[in-house]
């Protein structure tokens, strides 16, 4: 555990003016399951996006296993947020888990028989071979969440990094989920998701990242969950950090 | 039907145009950007009319560079819009559309005034002119067609990823950015083939109107790109033979119009998708839930009285909803039809079989109240109306579920007994 799974330094991170992380520095261990916690607007997707090198940074470095992302890139599975995509696309289950593969599979090629059995042994995995080739927009929340979990699992990565993988479930699927990432973690993979329950972070995760703009605290849940870190997460205001970002920010983009 | 030597290039070239517009339209809709061919279109009216005035011809390879280069260029000052600035992609079209257009209908203004302007014919890319359409357009349609398709092939599975989820395709490092002005540009491409046929103004018909039609009828992408392939050049078919069949009938309004029938007739038909069928499973629900009140009525009617045999009659059942004899016939009739119940006169009776199933619509009502007073804590006055609507929703494994869950009650909340469990196992609906 002498390279931690992620490190991000000094990283600030803007949408146009508007700030939305601050300063973060973190090292996230190997082999645990991390959730990431804040109230609306902390910038817990923007932080995985960040490290995703899926929105520009303004300041700070992400690395990997101690490489910059662009090599580590085969590493790293990703679970978006159910919503952020239009369930009534014309594709099946199995279709979309194929697009895991899709960076192994490479340009001018078609999925071959055994890309789709691989994806398929995903979707067992989650439950869903049943459902294999239903479209989408036909199956329930949590059978979405399941798709795009086995998607994630093609990628048969060393990392996830997961945007509410919890959100919108049924009792059923949340408890198959949180067995998939203990089964991902007991095999020495990392887990970083974006936890919105505080009621279940200590049972099911083994390390917190408490964010609101600026990272508040980071560590092992033991140490680090308690009730001093969660006021200091969710109470108050940062008004002064707030405004100074802002006011750098404009000048920036006025340059 | 004889075909004359225009009118045979007008169905070579409208139908061409109909697959093509039909296979990158899909993706248009898809990625909700209907409106970005349109745009397209009209920006590349300026392209034409600059391309007359340097070139001085109207051959087809200088027009179609010109219109080329102006479309591309409204799409990437849309593109760049929207990321350099806070205007939304929306605005942002409809500012490059009227703008470009803007420009092109002071050029066209301008070329009909000059001395050889007005026999141009440039006026022909506002609604398209088919039968003007000549062996070389055609030539450069077909290479251009080719040349699109090819890469459509050969990135179908990255713009489909690019399609249902852009940053999920950025994770697994493919130029995202790039794959998009990829498929921008061959949307341009589309366009500017379609404008001599279908022109400036309708030529987004050409695009999305095939492929909204297609999307009723699958849910599989490749299925969808070769059925809006398919109707886009069925209805250039069409169109081009009825316009020739019929003089003075121009060629691209017709086609338009024969594509949107097939939309027309799609949004209707189209199974699971259809209108018609959805309208039709309200109505079969509906009637299902009558029926099911009616079983129920003379379930409680017979509790109430502990007396199976006697026949209740219509004015008797009429009162209860407030129903016409006539309403109250038409909801017995698949009952007795069933053998749930004997109609006996005006008069209609439970059979044995109609007792067990009225059981099961009592035991959903009853047990939806338990759980109702119980878990949300709601007085037994307000669970009643709730509970009328969840009796024909629930299903047998969600009342099993709930039933285990409040531990086998025996009555609901106003004291009648609970009706036990089906032993067969199941109901028949």
């Amino acid at each position: 555990m002498n390279v931690p799974a992620i490190e991000v330094h000094d990283l600030t991170v803007a949408y146009r003016t508007q700030p939305v992380l601050w300063d973060v520095d973190l090292a996230l261990p190997e082999g645990k399951l991390i959730a990431i916690v804040g109230p609306n607007g902390a910038g817990k997707s923007t932080l995985l996006k960040a490290i995703l090198g899926l929105v520009p940074t303004v300041t700070g470095w992400v690395q990997i296993f101690g490489e910059p992302y662009e090599r580590r890139r085969s590493w790293v599975g990703y679970v978006p947020q159910r919503e952020s995509v239009d369930w009534d696309f014309p594709t099946s289950a199995l279709d979309v888990v194929t697009m895991g593969l899709y960076g192994r599979i490479g340009w001018l090629r078609r999925p071959a028989k055994h890309h789709r059995e691989t994806a398929l042994a995903c979707l067992e995995k989650v439950g869903m071979h049943d459902l294999a080739h239903r479209q989408i927009s036909q199956l329930s929340g949590g059978q979405q969440q399941r798709v795009f979990l086995a998607r994630a699992l093609a990628q048969d990565a060393r990392l996830y990094l997961m945007d509410e993988p919890f959100a919108g479930v049924d009792a059923t699927t949340e408890r198959a989920i949180l067995t998939l990432l203990k089964e991902l973690r007991d095999s020495g993979r990392t887990v970083v998701a974006v936890h919105h329950d505080l009621q279940t972070v200590a049972e099911y995760f083994d390390h917190v990242v408490l964010l609101n703009m600026r990272l508040v605290a980071a560590g092992p849940i033991a140490t680090t969950f308690n009730a001093d870190a969660l006021q200091r997460t969710y109470g108050g205001k940062l008004t002064v950090l707030t405004q100074a970002t802002e006011a750098l920010l404009q000048n920036r983009s006025v340059e | 039907m004889e075909l004359t030597f225009t009118a045979r290039n007008v169905l070579i070239g409208a139908t061409l145009l109909g697959a093509l517009g039909g296979t990158l339209g899909s993706f248009a809709l898809l990625r909700r950007q209907s409106l970005l061919g349109d745009a397209l279109a009209h920006a590349a009216l300026p392209g034409v009319c600059i391309a007359y005035l340097i070139t001085g011809t109207k051959s087809p390879l200088p027009l179609f560079a010109g219109a080329l280069a102006a479309g591309l260029l409204g799409s990437l000052l849309i593109l760049a819009t929207v990321r350099w600035s806070r205007i939304k992609e929306d605005s942002a079209i409809g500012i490059v559309l009227s703008v470009f257009f803007g420009i092109g209908i002071v050029l066209l203004t301008y070329i009909q005034k000059l001395p050889a302007g007005n026999q141009s014919g440039l006026d022909k890319f506002l609604f398209g002119q088919a039968a003007t359409l000549v062996v070389a357009d055609l030539q450069v349609m077909a290479v251009l067609g080719a040349i699109v398709i090819a890469f459509v092939v050969a990135f179908y599975k990255e713009f489909k990823l690019l399609a249902f989820d852009r940053e999920f395709g950025s994770s697994l490092g493919l130029p995202m950015r790039k794959l998009e002005v990829l498929l921008t540009l061959l949307l341009v491409v589309v366009v500017v083939v379609g404008l001599q046929t279908v022109g400036v103004v309708l030529i987004v018909a050409a695009l999305i109107t095939p492929a909204a039609a297609a999307r009723q009828w699958t849910d599989r992408l490749g299925a969808m790109l070769l059925l809006s392939a398919g109707i886009g050049a069925a209805a250039g078919a069409a169109g081009s033979l009825v316009s020739a069949s019929m003089a003075k009938l121009p060629t691209g309004p017709v086609i338009v119009l024969v594509s949107s029938s097939v939309l027309i007739v799609s949004l209707l038909l189209a199974p699971r998708r259809g209108i018609l069928w959805a309208r039709l499973r309200e109505r079969q629900v509906a009637e299902r839930i009558q029926r099911e009140n009616l079983l129920k009525d003379l379930y409680l009617l017979g509790e109430r009285r502990a007396d199976w045999d006697t026949a209740l009659t219509w004015p008797h059942l009429m009162g209860l909803r407030g129903q016409t004899g006539r309403e109250l016939a038409r909801n017995a009739r698949p009952l007795v039809a069933a053998g749930l119940a004997e109609r006996d006169g005006d008069a209609l009776r439970l059979t044995e079989d109609g007792r067990k199933e009225a059981e099961q619509v009592v035991r959903k009502h009853r047990i939806w109240e338990v759980y109702l007073s119980r878990r949300l804590e709601l007085p037994s006055d307000h669970v009643h109306r709730d509970a009328e609507a969840m009796e024909h929703a629930l299903t047998e494994a969600a009342v099993t579920e709930l039933e285990e869950a409040l531990g086998f009650p025996a009555v609901d909340p106003h004291g009648s007994p609970i009706p036990a469990r089906r032993a067969s196992g199941g109901g028949n609906r």
